[in-house]
């Protein structure tokens, strides 16, 4: 019998949550899915008929090529495995096709693909440790940090309903952040630069990564007062982290720049005709500013101000995407939403270059230049919370300050997440997974942090930086 | 309780599941003339709320009773009433007399999978929290496990919010009849079970349990005192639910009467289509069913059904407890189930229940026959496209299952409540010492075959010859499966002595 709990493998904790929330994802299967469902069969069909030299000039259908090419290659091997589906979803012409194999393969692919997220989460709970905090399993930071990981809400809905394959970026881009906790910079490095040339947006917290990697890693040594000590600056490791991504940007881009295709593929990339609001608003602050601009023209009208003939045709409302000018505030330029965010994420940065805190620092910069680079950036959509929720949950069981604001930014950000699913049959399903993580986000993160006040030494974990 | 926000958590858990398994097909999606059991419950809505009360079981030409008439006791038919209502609020042409017959449209499946989930949760689930919270002598968290464990009783699940039925209703009823009459609030509990066997006739499957704990308690408190008083309550409580409840069709001889012969077909044979029982499993040897005429058929069940329930009931008239009502609510509606006249395959739902709720005193055993009833119904889900949501459900509650009560180390002679029963079996054959082995043993081969036997199902074509094959196969397993389980929970009543009961329980 106990070779039959080893061989189920359900003695362990966490495999049970991993298997409990995949069984969870494979019940979500006939859910709605959005229009991102036919832009990945129309990546796939590209990718599987196609010649290299056409993936970023195609345009039969409207959900164009626009993620870096090794993303590309990603849909080209799982276009292989397509095949014994259905091979009709890799005709190019077969738009919004969705037969129900199409719909297994598609969804089961998303399922897979977590593994790596399972992956990482393990490899982050390691990071943490949690000596001091209650026996009981439940209370543990380890358990309590791996549900909120394994079964956060946004993730879910999603990957598992609303159709992207997030989930595995994201454990690359955990993965890289326990390598160098793990003081296994290159490693680290390596994983981001990969990332990168998965899914683009992660540039949002490049600035975090070059950062850190330059003070904490090619510094080798610090003064005793913690400032930087410029001699012990070491070129080889700058080098190195500039080979690493030199390669695996040459390994990404370079069959396009054989081809003469890095302006068209750029142009893919950085589509800054989109305008400065998604369809849907991401709850940043350019919707504040637009719902100002627009109480203030209504007003303007109103009191005769402004001349209804000059006010343009296309209204900000309208779920478009397009570019706008604004009626009575001045016009937000994509070099306007840059220099706001990097003003944003100016004093992180400096706090990391001149005070770095080690591992748990450069998370907190992380967090934050994502969070900025959600409040101020150009097109921004709002599936993007996600790339500040995640990081900040590995934060959350840490300290009890960090836990109240990563409640704060969870509860707000899922929410703000509704309307990706308008169908009336997903209804109970959001309200029902939304209440869940709430609620246990709150009682556990409470839980843990109620014991902690009432041990004498100090409050809180102290992150295990293996040295 | 402490750790109520757990609860919260099992709770919401439950019910994203049952949502997100309702999404799937249910009986008789898309098959004109007669499609299923969603259809039925429709056309129910329909007749209630269009038709007098006077008319709800009788053949006219409003209410044809070949195409779904109503054979359940009155209070489906109120329940059905209510749905009605608000389905007229919503959408008048969902209850239209004879225009809407087949009717689907998405929206109409939403408000028929949301009314089965409000009555589950105002029914069941409430019954099922109350009902672990109430368990004695474990701990917080195994409570909370437990009600995890029972939420996600595959079986139910997928019946209810699969195929479409109410079973959480009469089930809900039951339990709170299981509840009250545990916890000494035994007129409360009868009638809530009263309600129950209102609702569904099957439930009588438990009434015979109901009934000797009662009497066992009237016994024991003294026939010529208290105990006399007792049985007068109860038997005045019974009755008048039963009469509330039949108040309109009580004013006729003829109306009862109707009413009785719909709710229990005795023309319509020992058993149809594949049921793992034994008239089905004997009928592939020996075609019983078309040898024997049909008043020695119904002799013929009513025997041996008695005949196997009948030890287990009077033990516990002679010595009614909290824990042989449990068990002999499993083994009475299992004897039933086996032996009985017209028996349907999601009866084995009655006998489910009564296991789930001593899966907190034997877990192995109990785990072992959740999973078997769920496979019983295999040929069903399948016909209902509902092999993903069978799979996947199935194989987390074995998962809550093994995490929450550590299964596989409960395999002792102890823990599987056999102890005094080997010990008895030692008197006479002092090698009798590897019962658990041989349990182990068995569990590894009846799922091995399960697993075998749903892989052959869903992958290959029966052969020309035989087209019921794979049907048959499911339902003979089960059959064996449940025969074992029969002798089992008999053996564990009949050598439950007063000395066992008093030992600590390990949980």
């Amino acid at each position: 019998m106990a070779a039959f709990t080893i061989a189920t493998g359900t003695g362990n904790w966490f495999s049970a949550l991993a298997l409990g929330v995949t069984l969870l994802k494979c019940l979500l299967i006939p859910t709605y899915h959005s229009t991102d469902f036919e832009v990945h069969r129309n990546w796939l069909a590209i990718t599987h008929s196609l010649p290299i030299s056409q993936w970023y000039y195609e345009a039969t259908s409207e959900w164009t090529l626009d993620y870096p090419p090794f993303f590309a290659w990603f849909e080209y091997i799982l276009s292989h495995v397509a095949k014994y589906f259905d091979q009709e979803m890799l005709n190019v012409h077969n738009l919004n096709y969705s037969s129900s194999r199409t719909l297994l393969f598609q969804r089961f692919s998303v399922i897979f693909m977590d593994v790596l997220f399972v992956y990482a989460v393990r490899e982050c709970c390691k990071c943490i440790d949690g000596k001091k905090v209650g026996k009981e399993l439940t209370e543990k930071p380890k358990f309590i940090l791996s549900v909120l990981l394994l079964w956060n809400f946004g993730l879910l809905i999603v990957d598992h309903i609303h159709f992207q394959y997030n989930g595995f970026l994201f454990g690359l881009m955990l993965l890289s952040i326990a390598r160098l906790f793990q003081k296994r910079h290159m490693e680290g490095a390596f994983l981001f630069a990969v990332l990168l040339h998965f899914k683009h947006i992660y540039l949002y917290v490049a600035p975090a990564y070059g950062v850190y990697l330059l003070r904490s890693y090619c510094f080798t040594a610090n003064k005793p007062d913690g400032s930087i000590r410029w001699k012990s600056f070491s070129f080889v490791r700058v080098i190195s982290l500039g080979l690493v991504v030199f390669l695996v940007s040459a390994l990404s881009l370079g069959p396009f720049l054989a081809l003469n295709q890095l302006p068209q593929v750029f142009s893919r990339l950085f589509p800054f005709k989109r305008g400065l609001c998604h369809a849907y608003w991401a709850p940043n602050f350019w919707a504040l500013y637009n719902a100002l601009d627009k109480v203030l023209s209504v007003i303007g009208l109103k009191l005769k101000f402004l001349d209804p003939n000059n006010i343009p045709k296309a209204s900000m409302t309208s779920g478009l995407v397009q570019q706008f000018q604004h009626t009575v505030l001045p016009s937000v330029t994509p070099l306007a939403t840059l220099i706001c965010t990097l003003i944003a994420i100016l004093p992180s940065i400096f706090c990391l270059w001149f005070k770095p805190q080690g591992p748990r620092g450069f998370l907190r910069c992380l967090t934050l230049c994502a969070l900025s680079s959600f409040m101020f950036g150009w097109h921004v959509h709002e599936k993007a919370i996600l790339l500040a929720i995640l990081p900040m949950s590995l934060l959350s069981v840490g300290k009890a300050g960090d836990a109240s604001i990563f409640l704060i930014l969870t509860t707000t950000g899922h929410y703000s997440l509704f309307p990706l699913l308008f169908t009336a049959p997903e209804l109970p399903i959001k309200i029902l997974l939304m209440l869940l993580f709430t609620i246990y986000s709150i009682s556990s993160l409470k839980t843990l942090f109620r014991r902690s006040f009432t041990l004498v030494a100090q409050a809180g974990v102290q992150w295990h930086d293996l040295s | 309780m402490e750790k109520w926000y757990l609860m919260t958590i099992v709770v919401l858990i439950g019910l994203t599941v049952r949502w997100t398994v309702s999404l799937n097909s249910y009986s008789g999606a898309g098959k004109p003339p007669m499609f299923g059991d969603y259809e039925a419950q429709r056309h129910w809505q329909e007749i209630t709320f269009n038709l007098p009360v006077k008319q709800w079981y009788f053949n006219s030409s409003d209410n044809n009773l070949q195409y779904w008439g109503l054979d359940y006791p009155p209070l489906t038919a109120y329940h059905s009433l209510l749905c009605a209502y608000v389905a007229k609020f919503i959408n008048p042409d969902w209850i239209a007399l004879h225009t809407s017959r087949g009717y689907e449209s998405q929206a109409h499946k939403l408000f028929m999978r949301t009314t089965v989930l409000i009555a589950d949760l105002l029914i069941y689930i409430p019954a099922v929290v109350l009902y672990c919270c109430c368990l004695k002598e474990i701990s917080t968290k195994k409570k909370i496990a437990n009600a995890l464990c029972i939420l996600l009783y595959p079986g139910l699940i997928l019946i209810d919010y699969g195929h479409f039925q109410y079973n959480s209703v009469s089930l809900g009823f039951a339990l709170w009849g299981v509840l009250g009459v545990s916890c000494d609030c035994d007129l409360l509990g009868s009638l809530a079970f009263c309600l129950a066997i209102n609702y569904k006739q099957m439930e009588l499957y438990h009434a015979l349990p109901f009934f000797c704990f009662l009497l066992g308690k009237c016994f024991k408190k003294g026939l010529k005192g208290k105990g006399f008083v007792l049985l007068v309550k109860l038997a005045c409580i019974v009755v008048a639910s039963f009469v509330l409840c039949w108040l309109p069709f009580f004013t006729e001889r003829e109306q009862t009467l109707q009413v009785l012969r719909r709710l229990f077909p005795v023309d319509r044979g020992l058993f149809e289509d594949k049921v793992a029982n034994i008239w089905c499993s004997f009928n592939v040897f020996l075609k019983i069913k078309d040898i024997l005429p049909r008043h020695i058929q119904l002799i013929m069940s009513f025997c041996f059904t008695f005949l196997s329930l009948l030890p287990a009931c009077i033990k516990l008239i002679l010595q009614p407890s909290s824990k042989g009502f449990k068990f002999t609510l499993v083994s009475c509606a299992l004897s039933f189930f086996l032996f009985s006249f017209q028996v349907h395959e999601k009866s084995i739902l009655l006998v489910s229940l009564p296991v789930c709720l001593v899966l907190s005193e034997i877990p192995f055993m109990s785990t072992w026959f959740l999973l078997v009833s769920t496979f019983s119904m295999l040929p069903l889900l399948l016909k209902d496209e509902l092999l993903m949501p069978s799979v996947v459900t199935t194989m987390a509650f074995f998962i809550a299952c093994v995490t929450s009560f550590s299964i596989f180390e409960k395999t002792s002679e102890e823990e599987l409540q056999l102890k005094s029963f080997s010990i008895s079996v030692r008197k006479y054959l002092p090698c009798f010492t590897f019962l658990s082995r041989i349990i182990q043993y068995l569990f590894l081969i009846s799922v091995i075959t399960m697993v075998l036997l749903t892989l052959m199902t869903v992958t290959l074509d029966p052969p020309q010859k035989l087209p019921d094959l794979f049907s048959v196969l499911v339902c003979f397993v089960s059959c064996l499966n449940f025969l074992f389980f029969l002798v089992y929970f008999n053996i564990i009543i009949m050598w439950d002595s007063k000395s066992g009961r008093n030992q600590k329980k390990i949980s």
